[in-house]
């Protein structure tokens, strides 16, 4: 299969300029100028039905529809932070795709109109962000970047800023934060971005993620209806699969979505490791539920619809393998230490909630903990995750109760060696209301746990 | 005191064309400050809000909000392994015990010649080729002991020769 998205795959020096431009590069963005007017570009990608590959599927063209027409500033903002463990995708369509990331970008902005582009860099991309700069000043000297884009009167230019080591500042109303150069924590919605009073700086902006903005070019070219007819209706086109933990063959792998688990783990990415058995899969990184590897599972297709179905989400299809052998305790220990690491601070239940979680699971590792500890990690997400300014508070939640409910008996392995190993322990525990009500326990919410 | 502004005028020049507020600039400016002074003292946190007009208390909240900014001097070579799961499920785990027992250091300690800081990170998007760190900003992927001691005595040499012929 010719690859649409990483086409560095078929064609290794498409990250140089006159490369891309041999191979239909720009080609998209000449179309959208020369023969549709912005309304029409917006249109073609409605009925591409491309939906956002940052995590959420929300549908592109509906995203710049709502960009109001008749104000002068608007902005396009492409989310370069990829920060979630296990995503890895964004990097190499930067890196060995720079061309049609910024043909994609510059597609939206024409699109919306927009006065200019920011695409925000995680700071660890720090080579690649340089790069990317000198990628865009080529563009820029072809006059598909800048003042008087292609002749057509539209002015736009691009630049590239870079985060500095935050996972938040991917969660879009974050990233504008940190763009202004004010702390870089979500803000209370509405307004929305696409809003005026909610984008950068405050005019509406479109935020999309690399890899669905890659997506639009081809779009362009192909047209809608040729889109559709990769994929699924409800989630069409090409997805790039991030492929990582205990696979044989880790890697990004982009296929149709709708391919089911078993032909990407099975036929794409070598099986599992060793020769070993597959035990659970987290297909969105370490912020969707975990799904234990049945035969139902593994045939389900990769789409947003079939894996919401299974109790999971598809996110950014960064899909971990955990082999047989894998202590799924230890591993939720990871995740939730992840989120309480990446937790901003701003709203006390996720700032407080990760932070007794975490705490929880240093007590599991130690070997002390105890039976009113599970029952915490039951009660703490659910009274979380409902209650917090941004999905993170649900994403610190997801790893912690999927475990717990599919999973408990490898908990209760731990609190029986822990109550075994320290009777003293166990004794306290007696003497402490037990969580069972959903109401936190005094003696924790005051800290004295 | 101005060092910042007259010794790199162009590039603080060009950061703020990027923007149409100065106050972006700010993340742009500490990392400048930090490849000049090595670290964010006070001085230089100040130095850099007088830059893009912001009180020096939101330049210092800017600074602790992100790992890749430090208030603290680091070792020459700032090593951040990647512990998060998906690494940790091919051995980074075990690779940082390993590289923090071959240094002789403490987890997110230095060495006592000063030439290394060891500390661990969350997914750096290489997951795909662990174990990995990134070394002063730049990474280092699909690591083993033999190759990263390699690496060492590379960096052990470069840091050698700097104080040979400083400035070089
Ligand atoms: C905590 C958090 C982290 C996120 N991180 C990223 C990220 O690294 N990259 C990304 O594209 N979207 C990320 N998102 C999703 C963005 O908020 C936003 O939905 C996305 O950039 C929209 O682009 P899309 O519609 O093209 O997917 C994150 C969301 C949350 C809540
Ligand atoms: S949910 Fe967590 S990450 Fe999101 S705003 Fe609240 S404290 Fe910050
Ligand atoms: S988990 Fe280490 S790079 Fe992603």
């Amino acid at each position: 299969m010719k690859h649409i998205l990483l086409r560095d795959l078929d064609i290794p020096d498409i990250w140089q300029f006159d490369t891309y431009i041999a191979n239909g590069g720009y080609e998209g963005l000449k179309k959208a100028i020369q023969e549709h007017s912005p309304k029409e570009v917006i249109q073609i990608v409605l009925d591409s039905n491309l939906r956002g590959r940052g995590g959420a599927g929300f549908p592109a063209g509906r995203k710049w529809s709502f960009i109001p027409q008749d104000v002068p500033v608007k902005y396009v903002t492409v989310n370069a932070d990829e920060s979630e463990p296990g995503t890895f995708k964004d990097r190499q369509l930067l890196e060995k795709n720079p061309h049609q990331v910024i043909e994609g970008a510059m597609i939206a902005a024409y699109a919306i109109q927009a006065t200019a582009v920011y695409i925000y860099c995680r700071g660890e991309f720090w080579d690649l962000a340089h790069r990317l700069e000198e990628r865009i000043e080529e563009a820029r000297r072809a006059n598909l970047v800048g003042e008087d884009v292609l002749g057509s009167g539209w002015t736009c230019d691009m630049h590239v800023h870079l985060g500095a080591g935050a996972y938040i500042c991917g969660e879009e109303s974050a990233l504008l934060n940190s763009l202004q150069g004010l702390l870089g924590q979500p803000r209370v919605r509405p307004p929305f971005p696409a809003q005026v009073g909610g984008g950068l700086y405050y005019h509406p902006t479109v935020v999309n993620n690399v890899e669905t903005l890659s997506n639009v070019p081809w779009i362009l070219v192909n047209g809608a209806d040729a889109y559709k007819q990769i994929g699924t209706p409800q989630s069409p086109g090409p997805k790039i699969f991030c492929m990582s933990g205990h696979v044989a063959k880790p890697g990004n792998y982009e296929l149709p979505l709708g391919t089911t688990f078993r032909e990407l783990i099975y036929e794409h990415a070598g099986g599992i490791r060793n020769g070993k058995g597959l035990k659970a899969i987290l297909p969105s990184g370490a912020s969707g539920p975990v799904l234990v590897a049945t035969d139902k599972v593994l045939d389900t297709p990769l789409t947003y619809e079939d894996v919401a179905a299974l109790g999971s989400t598809l996110g950014s299809a960064s899909i971990i393998l955990l082999d047989e052998d894998t202590d799924m305790v230890w591993a939720a220990a990871k995740m939730t230490h992840f989120f309480k690491h990446e937790s901003c601070g701003k709203c006390t239940p996720c700032r407080e909630g990760t932070y007794w979680l975490d705490r929880i699971y240093e007590r599991l590792m130690r070997g002390e903990g105890t039976q009113h500890d599970l029952d915490m990690l039951t009660v703490v997400p659910k009274q979380m995750a409902p209650v917090t300014l941004c999905a993170l508070g649900e994403f610190a939640a997801n790893p912690v109760l999927s475990t717990v409910t599919q999973f408990r008996e490898e908990y209760e392995r731990y609190i029986r060696r822990a109550e075994a190993e320290h009777p003293e322990l166990a004794e306290t525990m007696r003497t402490v209301t037990r969580g069972t009500t959903g109401e936190i326990p005094e003696a924790v919410a005051e800290g004295g746990l | 005191m101005a060092v910042l502004a007259d010794k790199y005028a162009d590039r603080i020049e060009k950061i703020f064309a990027k923007y149409p507020d100065k106050r972006s600039g700010i993340m742009d400016l500490l990392y400048l400050a930090q490849e000049e002074y090595g670290w964010l003292s006070e001085d230089a946190l100040r130095e850099v809000a007088a830059l893009c007009d912001v009180d020096p208390t939101q330049a210092q909240s800017i600074a602790g909000f992100y790992t890749m900014f430090s208030e603290k001097p680091k070792g020459k070579y700032w090593l951040q392994v990647c512990t998060d799961l998906p690494c940790a499920l091919r051995g980074a785990d075990q690779f940082y015990r390993d590289l923090c027992e071959y240094l002789d250091v403490e987890d997110g300690g230095t060495t006592e010649d000063g030439l290394f800081t060891v500390e661990q990170v969350m997914c750096l998007a290489a997951c795909d080729r662990a174990p990995m760190l990134q070394c002063n900003f730049h990474y280092h992927e699909n690591l083993d002991m033999d190759t990263i001691k390699a690496l060492i005595e590379q960096w052990r040499a470069q840091a050698q020769h700097d104080i040979a012929e400083p400035g070089d």
